[in-house]
């Protein structure tokens, strides 16, 4: 159980299409950071999506946590997420709501109490350096604030694995500099995390291990 | 950045991190379940109040579809009412046989009085009937024509005016069956078909309730699934996010609450404006009678019920729709 992320011979073909995975194994230590790279149409949106259950695979195992995912019903999907802190590459914030209420969405959902939620929040947000803007409203902010406030609303909850698609798309080099060493900070804090994404240049810097996709296939490194 | 360096910020991830287990995490979920569900019912409210025209229209239509059958049960309650106080004058006239004397009609009349469902009885021989027809009538001459009295004799009964009106049928019909009755007769044949008038409109209000019923399901169905539709790409970064169905339900249902709840205060509304609007025609009409009419409005029972009928079908309609919606959005 020392594998965070276990994929077993894993395939996924849409209907009608080739195979987006075809048979990939990998696996990612507990605490460990890595990145998954490849071109477009790589799968490795695919792959964050079987880990996040928004798809199942045609064929394979995943095991995440220690939970086989094929044991996990439809209704037991919710509680399984509320482990796992997504980030999307258009942050999925919500643009009715202030910058607490959109990081204490998690919180809300499991039904905590206003004042662990409060000082949850706070805390995330401390994280992301964004404290002082917890009243605002998302669009008030810029793509990479906005990119931070998607980063507390995912681990306000702390999950045991962040996975995040392309976390960086819409962000300039500098302020995906930025992003990513938030990553590496979380990381050190103990939480494992799984970054697919373009930014090739950028992983290397960094000197994470690198996961490679390749039409579906992994590429040995 | 080297994998090293120390960030104020992780601090804060690593306190936050330790207080996994405390006493006040685990007593949280309960509490926040009851908070949680009030902040959801007021920010329902709220987003209802933030489309106020929309809402207002959505709500008005409920109410009228809800004022109509109400309108009706009222209407129908008051005629009830009224109908029972003609029915109190009912009279029944019994026709005696030719054969019958004077004195053997003034007895039977006497015998009839005496039953405890009669309140009372008179007789009116034959003779009488002609000269008060004479006196009447004005045909005084064309009768003086005839050889005999046409007339037979007569015996007016009053029935007791708690009667129902089924037992005063089975009285004319015990009271025909007498000897040396003719026949008999209930005076007011009209407040028969008053009775078949007022069980139509109550048919009808009860079928015009369950219509208007079925289209305030459909009206907030449709609402709240055009509101589902709006809030699609929430609905999604919600489940994303490890929302329960119940728990992405749950501002949907509380609107559906609210829709009904406001669509139900608003028929009573409207039936007060109507009350307000009738009470002076109404008026007249009633000294007309010698305030023998009195006009009431719905009864405490009854504004609870059209709340609780509001509140039941908001609920209902939203329950019908938002399950099949929310389970075709999943997140891609």
């Amino acid at each position: 159980m020392t594998d965070i992320v276990a994929f077993k011979n894993v395939i996924k073909r849409y209907p009608g299409g080739k195979a987006a995975l075809d048979g990939v194994s990998l696996h990612l230590r507990r605490g460990e950071m890595a990145f998954l790279t490849g071109h477009s149409g790589a799968g490795k949106s695919t792959l964050m999506k079987l880990i996040g259950l928004i798809e199942r695979p045609t064929r394979g195992q995943v095991v995440i946590n220690g939970t086989n995912l094929a044991a996990v019903k439809r209704r037991q999907i919710p509680r399984y997420r509320q482990r796992l802190g997504l980030i999307f590459q258009n942050y999925n914030l919500l643009f009715d709501r202030t910058v607490f209420d959109n990081v204490a969405l998690p919180l809300v959902i499991r039904g905590l109490g206003r004042a662990d939620i409060a000082r949850r929040v706070r805390a995330a947000l401390d994280t992301v350096g964004l404290l002082s803007h917890e009243r605002k409203f998302p669009v008030t902010l810029s793509g990479g604030e906005q990119q931070r406030i998607g980063i507390a609303r995912a681990v306000v909850d702390r999950p045991y694995l962040i996975l995040a698609d392309e976390p960086t798309g819409n962000l300039d080099a500098a302020l995906s500099a930025d992003i990513m060493r938030l990553f590496s900070r979380l990381n050190e804090a103990g939480t494992s995390v799984m970054i697919a994404t373009h930014a090739v240049d950028l992983v290397e810097r960094l000197g994470y291990r690198r996961i490679m996709l390749d039409h579906g296939h992994l590429e040995n490194n | 950045m080297a994998r090293s360096s120390r960030n104020p910020n992780t601090a804060a991830v690593n306190t936050a991190r330790s207080r996994r287990m405390t006493p006040s995490t685990l007593a949280a979920p309960a509490q926040g379940w009851a908070s949680a569900h009030a902040r959801c019912l007021l920010e329902s409210l709220g987003r209802l109040y933030r489309r106020w025209v929309a809402s207002l229209l959505t709500t008005l239509v409920i109410g009228i579809a809800l004022a109509l059958p109400t309108g009706l049960y009222v209407l129908m309650d008051n005629l009830d009412t009224l109908s029972q106080s003609w029915h109190r004058a009912v009279q029944a006239s019994l026709y005696l046989d030719d054969s019958m004397g004077a004195g053997q009609g003034q007895a039977l009349a006497e015998r009839l009085g005496a039953r405890n469902n009669v309140a009372d009885s008179r007789f009116i021989s034959a003779q009488q009937g002609l000269e008060a027809f004479r006196e009447s009538s004005g045909f005084g001459a064309a009768l003086d024509a005839l050889d005999d009295n046409p007339l037979p004799a007569v015996i007016v009964i009053t029935p007791r005016a708690e009667l129902a009106r089924a037992q005063v049928g089975e009285l004319l019909v015990d009271l025909e069956a007498q000897p040396g009755v003719a026949r008999a007769q209930l005076d007011q044949a009209w407040l028969a078909r008053l009775y078949a008038i007022l069980s139509v409109i109550e048919r009808a209000a009860w079928v015009i309730g369950l219509l208007l019923s079925a289209a305030v399901l459909f009206i907030v169905g449709n609402t709240i699934r055009l509101d589902i539709e709006n809030r699609r790409e929430e609905i999604e970064v919600m489940k994303l996010l490890g929302a329960s169905d119940a728990f992405i339900r749950r501002p949907f249902l509380y609107s559906g609450f609210w829709y009904g709840l406001i669509g139900a205060v608003l028929a009573l509304t409207l039936l007060g404006l109507c009350f307000i609007a009738l009470a002076e025609p109404l008026a007249t009409l009633t000294r007309s009678y010698d305030g023998a009419l009195d006009l009431r409005g719905l009864s405490l029972n009854g504004m609870l019920s059209v709340l609780g009928a509001g509140v039941a079908l908001g609920w209902v309609g939203c329950a019908l729709t938002v399950n099949r919606r929310l389970a075709a959005i999943e997140p891609r």
